[in-house]
């Protein structure tokens, strides 16, 4: 027996039952999901409680790292954590940076959910992004419509994209993880072929494409910033969505099932190829429409020329979100506002924002990291356990 | 075609497909003994940039140009051990996803190199403002006369050469010796391999350390033998290629190594073939989109091989 990555999620834990054991079947992936019933007031509330520890954690090694390197570390600081809400235009950039990051942390909250390792959300965000650049180029429609229907057209090519890795899984167990990081370069190079080689406009000194039809650009929400009215109200109609869909609906159970405990939903009955399938397709679709919203928000022409990074970033929206599209907002605008800050405080006191995201990849460690804090948790079971037999106790 | 076969024919070619494959082939070396383990090293990625920039600022700290890139080598060996140790009490003691886990590793190698570079160098982009050197190349004596073999293997860089007698040496230590025996034992069963005697934990600890090492040794070319300098995310997913080409080359040291040098062909390719009139882009997904074909294929493959033998 070879330990590929394909079998080896399956592998190992089939053959050693402690691991079994360990992994709390309320918990969805990575040990954070939302959880599909019986003790969630505890659970919840140590979330919270650990939430709060890693993300103090994180600002306070923040805070020394700052100190360490920066001449004027107060002020650093204050540009760093108070910066984005002391102007307008600061706040605005909050916003604009945290429309991509819903889409994605959606779009990754819905594979992980049904704990699929699927992160071809970095390419699609990409590839829609292009979809979209292409039929805002050579499409001519009305006002209203246009923009979206080149959103629409790009979240069906994410769509498809995202079928690839989930049936690849599912017909023949191929590992949906690596699938997913090389469909990624593909649809990287893939969508700057099409950009380049038909759509650049020569006059122009970088590689860009032509500018968009002015009608499929969407408006704006205020004049002078770049946030759209488009953008804000697809990305809460996608979080709205996706909630529904995970939490309301027969579906969406058999995907949070399904990530819980595979073999255990299949005797159930429940479709769960079909669901896990699906959740994928979905990712993708919002994925997909999240590069449209992005290009036709901040853009007039196509001109990335690298993958956004928008996709790893999801990633931890997920993780804080705890892979429920409800929390994803909150969850993409703390990540946003972080990001801003050091952004500001790089252009004035110098110091690299590069910081701000190894903190970011420190608290996501905290977050996932089963044992972390587990002392508290036992805590926590033990306290409310004594109360509860008091209380049965004394009601006998 | 014919200019196809010119750029391919063409003997440097050959030999710089030898340069390309030695980062993933050494970050597939770190793949793999991971995985005969049973574990998954996903921040190959992060820790080969983590040893790029600690090799290029240990071997420019020196001022040595005899063994200062020697000494930036062992330095991100012992870095990489370190983050594999890091990694493996990430995922063993924490109990992190180790998918997860490997995804913060590279978040943190991605951002943090830059980071410290910027304070080093005052530079964001690369580290090439400061001397650092880079390890020789060899020049073999007898092979260099031979007119077609001699430009290819020989006048590589050293590490090219180590990373090859390195399969060697893993498959040597995987098949051959009782610690790599257990290796394999903790990762085709760890309860029967718990059971008599063997410690599972540390056999994993163990593995994830050389892994890192392995990865190290690949970033470490990149900066002292590729180029001569560090730059910005300069490993541009060759970990992540290097997960797909032991995914490939079944997790073992030789499958590895054929699919690296899979992978070194076609990058080779693009390069070369930016003259030709095939579009660089499409060249450049060539070696991605093979995986996913060749992973298809095997995954595909092991199906119908499982249900011919519960059928039958």
């Amino acid at each position: 027996m070879h330990h590929d990555l394909s079998g080896q999620s399956a592998g190992n834990e089939a053959l050693n039952p402690s691991a079994q054991q360990q992994r709390d079947p309320h918990r969805g992936p990575a040990g954070k999901g939302g959880g599909l019933g019986a003790p969630r007031d505890i659970n919840s509330r140590f979330e919270l409680i650990r939430m709060l520890v890693a993300i103090l954690i994180g600002i306070a090694i923040t805070a020394l790292v700052i100190f360490a390197v920066s001449d004027t570390p107060l002020e650093s600081l204050r540009y760093m954590f108070i910066g984005p809400a002391t102007t307008p235009r600061y706040f605005f950039n909050v916003l604009e940076l945290m429309l991509p990051l819903v889409f994605t942390g959606v779009a990754i909250s819905l594979c992980f959910s049904a704990q699929q390792f699927n992160l071809t959300a970095e390419g699609i965000f990409f590839f829609g992004g292009m979809v979209a650049a292409v039929a805002a180029i050579t499409t001519k429609l009305p006002d209203g419509l246009h923009p979206f229907f080149c959103i629409l057209l790009a979240g069906l090519a994410g769509g498809v994209i995202g079928a690839i890795p989930g049936l690849l899984k599912y017909r023949w167990n191929a590992s949906e993880l690596v699938i997913s990081l090389m469909l990624n370069y593909v649809c990287f190079s893939v969508s700057m072929y099409v950009i380049k080689n038909h759509f650049r406009d020569k006059d122009a000194g970088a590689i860009v494409s032509y500018l968009f039809e002015k009608t499929a650009v969407l408006d704006k929400v205020v004049a002078k910033y770049r946030l759209t009215t488009g953008g804000v109200v697809l990305a809460a109609a996608v979080c709205l969505l996706a909630y529904l869909f995970m939490y309301k609906t027969r579906w969406g159970f058999s995907v949070r099932a399904a990530g819980a405990n595979m073999n255990f939903t299949r005797y159930t009955g429940l479709n769960v190829a079909f669901a896990v399938i699906g959740s994928q397709v979905l990712s993708g679709v919002v994925a997909g429409m999240g590069g449209a919203v992005e290009m036709l928000s901040m853009f007039t022409r196509f001109q990335w020329a690298a993958l956004t990074g928008y996709g790893w970033d999801g990633v931890i929206v997920a993780i804080f979100a705890r892979n429920n599209p409800r929390h994803v907002p909150l969850a993409a605008l703390f990540l946003a506002y972080l990001r801003i800050g050091a952004d500001i405080m790089m252009r004035r006191t110098g110091v690299q924002m590069e910081i701000v995201k190894v903190i970011q990849a420190i608290m996501i460690v905290l977050l996932v990291a089963e044992s972390f804090l587990a002392k508290t948790r036992h805590r926590m079971v033990v306290r409310e356990a004594t109360r509860e037999s008091i209380v049965a106790e004394e009601v006998a | 075609m014919s200019a196809f076969f010119e750029a391919v024919g063409n003997v440097a070619f050959a030999a710089q497909i030898l340069r390309v494959a030695t980062p993933i082939l050494l970050a597939a070396l770190g793949a793999t003994i991971a995985s005969q383990a049973g574990c998954l090293n996903m921040g190959l990625e992060g820790i080969m940039l983590f040893a790029a920039l600690t090799g290029v600022y240990v071997s420019s700290m020196t001022q040595n140009a005899s063994w200062g890139a020697w000494a930036g080598l062992l330095a991100a060996l012992a870095v990489g051990a370190l983050l594999g140790a890091l990694l493996a009490y990430l995922v063993l003691h924490l109990k992190t996803d180790a998918t997860l886990a490997g995804v913060a590793i590279n978040v943190i190698g991605s951002n943090a190199t830059v980071f410290l570079m910027y304070v080093w160098t005052g530079s964001p982009g690369t580290s090439a403002s400061q001397k650092s050197y880079v390890l020789p190349t060899v020049s073999i004596p007898v092979i260099r006369d031979i007119p077609v073999v001699g430009t290819v293997f020989s006048g590589q860089n050293v590490v090219t050469y180590m990373a090859f007698a390195l399969v060697a040496a893993l498959a040597f230590f995987l098949y051959r010796t009782p610690l790599g025996l257990r290796i394999r034992g903790v990762g085709l069963n760890p309860g029967a391999a718990d059971s008599v005697g063997i410690n599972v934990v540390g056999v994993k600890y163990l593995a994830y350390v050389l892994s890192g090492v392995l990865a190290a040794m690949g970033g470490a070319f990149m900066s002292m033998g590729y180029v001569s300098w560090f730059a910005r995310d300069m490993t541009a997913g060759r970990g992540f290629i290097a997960l797909a080409a032991q995914a490939m080359g079944r997790s073992t040291p030789v499958g590895s190594m054929l699919s690296s040098i899979f992978f070194g062909f076609t990058m080779a390719l693009s390069n070369s073939m930016q003259s030709l009139s095939i579009p660089f882009e499409l060249i450049e997904a060539m070696p991605y989109a093979c995986t996913i074909l060749a992973l298809s294929a095997y995954a595909y493959q092991q199906t119908r091989k499982k249900k011919q033998s519960s059928g039958g």
